[in-house]
């Protein structure tokens, strides 16, 4: 029973693909369908990010080690998620125009911020794997603490292409608020509990 | 009294000379009618004009809508076909009535692009008043039928780009704005003219959204001489058909070579002023979005790339991605508007 957990919650990380794919064969994403999957692939790599980010407040929450067993598993589908964002903006909204890729890297603070979290995802997927948590030894957490910079970073993008709307933003942005607060309030409470 | 018998009556009295010699015309155009019946049934969002109707471009019947009110059937039984040449017609091919319908931005009704359709069948653009202020000789509030009356109207098709990247091919019905301001005699004061779009919370639910920044009403507006420009368009009308609350019934603005936030909807308010009015979108974000808004590929907004745009609609596999032009392509008839500006600075 605890072997089916692992395969049914990757093949649920898979339902937002499968739907993104329907849509896209039936020809079902509206008359600018570039931008609609850039968007729903941007939502979805975020959604992930703060479900991942959820997991540990949840284990101390409820006690409950089978929370973080999938922690980086769920990681990935944002990395994978955001990869797909990534390629959908190259490909559909750039059509391949290096200089105009390049441009809009530089030049477009919500672009930079963007990218600047897909980079920091792409770090922390090549360095999931546990010969590398080996290797990196006392760094390995350190470093992906980043993750904590690139989910503020995502909810920073969202919220300046956004041009009026702003309330999934604001939602995002609360969760992240609500579960980093989480961590740095646990923290707090363990420096003190040494302490007494 | 001469009653001619039919045999007297020479077949040139009956078909006049000039359709006789353009039988040969009258046919491919036929011809031309049944490939364009062939290409609607193919693509059924794609409206055509039928067969025998001057205009360039109808609603589809099923999707047609009724008339407001009586006397704008009256209105809509005499328009004016757009031409055949720039700048009143263009012959790129058409974004599709379900999209222009159904595409919109229109905050009041909501975010999303489906919203204003969605969100507006409450909205009343019957009875319906706009209200003359400023520097004017004859100022007041006209009842839409009175702001309408002298004035004929005429079918334009006109290229709409989106200050998102996107942009349309649209057949408007309307009369131009010069036309309308001339009748209220705006004194040597009036320098620009400022817009005002409806607030009514009862039928305009995105007005109530607490996550809307925007301060309603909407405001937009012109330098004189481009209110006064022959392509700024009062449009009443889409696709031969009364133009529905989300694309801004029952009147709305049309400035073609200017990004499309500032062709203002549903208008309720029209005021003559002296000095520069404020705008909805350049009080929200002034480095983002300018007073003039012209369409400009070498002025990139901070968000959005403005040398290329996306035509609507596209399918992922079929993209149409082309160059944006200066003033949206309407430079030979605005350019000189600004002439000695520096437009990456008035933006």
């Amino acid at each position: 029973m605890r072997k089916l957990i692992k395969p049914l919650v990757f093949l649920v990380a898979l339902v937002p693909l499968v739907l993104v794919l329907v849509k896209v064969l039936q020809n079902d994403l509206g008359p600018d369908p570039a931008q609609e999957l850039a968007k729903i692939t941007g939502e979805w790599s975020i959604r992930f990010l703060l479900i991942a980010l959820a997991l540990t407040p949840l284990r101390l929450l409820f006690n409950q080690v089978e929370f973080v067993r999938h922690r980086r598993m769920l990681g990935l589908f944002a990395l994978f998620y955001a990869t797909v964002h990534f390629l959908v903006w190259m490909t559909f909204l750039l059509e391949f125009r290096w200089g105009a890729i390049y441009e809009e890297l530089l030049e477009r603070p919500f672009i930079t911020v963007g990218f600047s979290a897909y980079m920091i995802l792409v770090v922390l997927g090549i360095t999931s794997p546990k010969i590398m948590v080996r290797k990196l030894g006392r760094n390995w957490k350190r470093l992906h603490r980043l993750v904590y910079v690139a989910s503020i970073l995502a909810v920073i993008h969202l919220l300046w292409i956004l041009r009026t709307d702003v309330g999934e933003a604001v939602l995002y942005g609360g969760l992240v608020a609500l579960l980093l607060g989480y961590r740095a309030l646990h923290k707090f409470r363990i420096s003190n509990s040494m302490r007494a | 009294m001469l009653i001619k018998k039919p045999s007297d009556i020479k077949s040139s009295e009956i078909t006049p000379e000039s359709v006789f010699r353009n039988r040969r015309e009258f046919m491919v155009d036929g011809a031309k009618a049944l490939l364009g019946a062939g290409v609607a049934s193919a693509f059924p969002g794609m409206a055509y004009a039928q067969n025998g109707d001057l205009l360039k471009a109808r609603a589809p019947a099923g999707l047609s809508r009724s008339a407001p009110a009586a006397w704008w059937q009256d209105k809509f039984s005499n328009i004016k076909p757009a031409p055949d040449a720039e700048p009143f017609y263009t012959a790129e091919s058409l974004t599709p009535y379900t999209d222009v319908t159904q595409y919109n931005n229109f905050y009041e009704f909501g975010m999303d692009k489906g919203d204003p359709s969605a969100n507006s069948s409450e909205f009343k653009a019957d009875p319906w008043s706009v209200e003359i202020t400023g520097a004017v000789a004859k100022p007041g509030k006209y009842n839409l039928e009175d702001i309408l009356k002298p004035h004929a109207l005429e079918e334009r098709i006109y290229r709409l780009r989106c200050v998102e990247a996107w942009s349309m091919v649209i057949p408007w019905i309307g009369f131009p704005l010069a036309d309308l301001i001339k009748r209220f005699e705006p004194t040597a004061n009036a320098k620009f003219v400022e817009f005002e779009t409806l607030v009514d919370p009862e039928t305009m639910p995105g007005i109530a959204s607490r996550f809307a920044i925007v301060s309603w009403p909407y405001r937009e507006g012109l330098r004189m001489d481009e209110a006064m420009n022959p392509l700024t368009l009062m449009a009443v009308g889409v696709y031969g058909n009364y133009l529905p609350p989300q694309n801004g019934a029952p009147m709305r603005l049309i400035v073609p070579w200017k990004y499309g936030f500032k062709s203002i909807k549903s208008i309720v308010k029209i005021n003559f002023r002296e000095t520069q009015p404020p705008t909805t979108w350049n009080d929200l974000q002034a480095n983002e979005y300018g007073f003039y808004a012209n369409v400009n590929p070498a002025v990139h907004h901070p968000r959005w790339r403005q040398d290329m745009e996306r035509r609507l609609p596209q399918t992922l596999f079929s993209r149409q991605y082309i160059e944006t032009r200066l003033f949206n392509g309407y430079a030979d008839q605005v350019a000189s508007l600004y002439q000695g500006m520096d437009l990456a600075r008035y933006y």
